[in-house]
């Protein structure tokens, strides 16, 4: 799979138009707009360098999955969460909780396995939940999580609330039961307004080494919506700006509607797919590097200059305060404590009573 | 005292707490239109709307997990799960999310989810459709496993489980939908957690949990008159959490106990009790403990087959007599 030549990708470039055409809801992306957003990135992707420099130290102990070249994706759709929404996604999950405005202090430390940690170590890299901010988790299981995001949805309707549920699922999930189940329940449900529901579809080409190619011979993503009545497009999730204007139309759809949608963005994970697969044996070099000249960091720092809203020293500038503050990010999760060990048998049961682990 | 069957007990259960509760919401296959496969939730949409009473598609997984987003989100689902057989689809999002996403998330969620839906066999339904499932789901942290066999604890478990914030499995003995007991009027909430004596005796103790008791209450009465034999019965009803101490006591007290499931005897509920009686009364026992298990092959179909593949009153019997010393084992 190589990237696609145009900034748009398929049908959905087509319906994007015609749809901003007709009224949609315009985003504003005014140069300060951008800006923000370009620090986003970089806050993402300077934490993932930095985790994946801790993950070779030993510092980082399980699983580590990094977005490293998907940044684009969540920044661009969080950039229409309004508060009361809900988040959910599997376990590529850092820049979903660093980008609803969890501390990246508490994040790191949480990699760490440190008491600090935004789950108090007992999720580590795949198991980020910031509930308060929205974030309904990260999920280890491919697919699992899918039908849960879909019951958030429902039950904001039941609430009456305007709220809605973003849900993150990578490809890899697209061949999975729970998602096929789930979506057909969301679409079900829809029909009577009672899903608010919007599908993000991180098409990152790979289910860990293995390509959307070998593992589907329909490899429409957003079609497989179709299925179940949802409607859906496609998005270059290599461009932060195309993200933007999709996300906050299709937010607003499903917001007013009830009724669920998806967007297949269409990505590239430019680091490999856990911090321990070295090889990458499943794709070429060229392959990387040319999805690399689309690097969504990258695109939205040459639009910003050639623009003129901001020159290359501030860009500069932005990179290196990022590289500061993840020093100081490093150095919290580093110096934290492990978590007392009292916590072992806390939180596996609520509601009165004490659980030591004799259930007798 | 009023008298009502199991299945009136379950549907008082769940109705009482429904009007009590706007978050109680119930979902699964065929329990609208239709009223239930076993008709417990019939009428239901009728009094609580569609939006509360949600039919849907014969994907277990899928309705399963949504009502544990939903959990997640505050409401309080009861799901039916038509039969336990079917719960193997569901599995991943039992195990994998309801019972740990309390935990992996730090503690920032509760899941107060109930699962419901008839366990075990004993009519004939043969292998894929008869399975006992509380060793399985009670192995796991997190969840609790409830398995009433009396229509007071029918609907006293069902209150209990709907009120609380944790996802519990609720197994019913679905071949024992029409049978009759005593329940109280109002809120007869039972608590998990405690077992309760069936029958009281002095010279041996049988336990069992779900439709076994009312087997093991068969032989009680079988021993008395054959063998002036006084069996106390006990019924676990609930699983997870366990207690040990009423069946200990029992222990002291009789000297002899016998475990009765009606699942598989490998890693079942009958070695978790044999083993804590082992380690909490050693000292009182007059004969090692024996378990009386379902016989170890897929449940068959002919009548008589399926007889010989669960626990008999003579199979109870017999190993009551052995722990008794009145019979030598084989």
């Amino acid at each position: 799979m190589v990237p696609a030549e145009s900034e748009h990708t398929g049908d959905g470039a087509v319906e994007t138009q015609e749809q901003q055409q007709g009224g949609g809801s315009p985003v504003a992306t005014d140069g300060e707009h951008l800006v923000d957003l370009y620090k986003k990135m970089v806050l993402i992707r300077t934490f993932e360098e930095a985790t994946q420099r801790g993950f070779r130290q030993g510092k980082i102990g399980g699983y580590l999955h990094v977005y490293i070249g998907q940044e684009a994706v969540a920044t661009g759709f969080l950039d229409a969460y309004k508060d009361g929404d809900k988040v959910i996604t599997a376990y590529r999950d850092h820049p979903h909780v660093l980008l609803l405005g969890s501390d990246p202090k508490a994040v790191m430390a949480e990699l760490y396995g440190k008491g600090t940690g935004l789950v108090k170590g007992k999720g580590g890299s795949m198991h980020l939940f910031d509930v308060e901010n929205g974030f309904m988790g990260g999920y280890g299981i491919v697919g699992g999580h899918i039908p849960l995001g879909v019951g958030f949805a429902y039950a904001q309707r039941y609430e009456e609330t305007d709220n809605i549920t973003q849900l993150y699922l990578g490809d890899g999930s697209i061949s999975n039961g729970a998602f096929h189940e789930a979506v057909n329940l969301s679409g079900l449900w829809g029909k009577d307004g009672m899903n608010p529901c919007l599908f993000i579809i991180e098409n990152n080409q790979y289910g860990m080494g293995t390509s959307v190619e070998r593992t589907t011979a329909m490899t429409d993503l957003a079609a497989k919506f179709n299925a179940y009545g949802v409607e859906n497009e496609k998005v270059d999730g290599m461009d932060v700006e195309a993200v933007l204007e999709v996300a906050h139309r299709a937010a607003d759809r499903v917001r007013e509607t009830g009724k669920p949608y998806a967007v297949e963005a269409l990505t590239y994970r430019t680091a490999p797919h856990g911090a321990a697969d070295f090889f990458e044996k499943y794709r070429t070099k060229d392959e990387i590097k040319q999805w690399r000249e689309r690097d969504p960091i990258g695109q939205l720092e040459h639009r910003l200059i050639e623009r003129d809203v901001i020159d290359e020293d501030g860009i500069e500038e932005i990179k290196n305060e990022m590289k500061e503050t993840m020093k100081e990010v490093v150095r919290f999760a580093e110096e934290s404590e492990e978590p007392p060990l009292e916590e072992l048998y806390t939180d596996v049961y609520t509601g009165g009573g004490v659980y030591t682990g004799e259930e007798g | 005292m009023p008298e009502m069957t199991y299945r009136e007990a379950l549907r008082a259960g769940m109705a009482e707490e429904m009007e009590r509760d706007e978050k109680v919401l119930l979902m699964g296959e065929d329990i609208g239109v239709y009223g239930g496969t076993h008709l417990i939730t019939d009428g239901f949409l009728d009094r609580f709307g569609k939006k509360r009473v949600i039919d849907t598609p014969i994907a277990e997984g899928g309705f399963t997990g949504a009502a544990i987003g939903m959990a997640m989100m505050g409401l309080k689902p009861v799901v039916e799960m038509m039969t336990w057989n079917f719960s193997f689809l569901a599995a991943d999002q039992i195990i994998q999310n309801a019972a740990k996403v309390r935990y992996f998330s730090g503690g920032q969620v509760e899941v107060p989810l109930v699962i419901r839906g008839p366990n075990g066999g004993g009519v004939q339904l043969s292998a894929q459709h008869t399975h006992s499932l509380e060793n399985m789901y009670g192995h796991f942290p997190g969840l609790k496993v409830v398995s009433p066999v009396t229509p007071n604890d029918a609907k006293g478990m069902m209150l209990t489980a709907i009120r609380d914030p944790n996802p519990v499995i609720f197994l019913e003995a679905g071949a024992l939908y029409g049978t009759k007991g005593e329940v109280p009027e109002g809120d007869n909430a039972v608590e998990f957690g405690k077992a309760r004596v069936a029958r009281e005796g002095t010279d041996v103790t049988l336990i069992s949990y779900g439709r076994q008791v009312n087997l093991c209450l068969r032989v009680a009465e079988k021993l008395e008159e054959e063998d002036d034999v006084s069996a106390e019965v006990i019924d676990l009803r609930s699983l997870r959490p366990f207690d040990s101490e009423t069946i200990v006591e029992s222990v002291k007290k009789t000297h002899r106990a016998v475990a009765v499931q009606e699942q598989w005897r490998w890693f079942g509920v009958a070695s978790e009790v044999a083993s804590i009686i082992q380690e909490q009364a050693f000292d009182y026992l007059d004969a090692p403990v024996v378990r009386v298990s379902g016989a170890e092959v897929p449940a068959p179909y002919a009548r008589n087959l399926e007889l010989a593949a669960f626990p008999s009153e003579d199979a109870v019997a017999k190993a009551a007599r052995q722990v008794l010393y009145q019979e030598v084992s084989a």
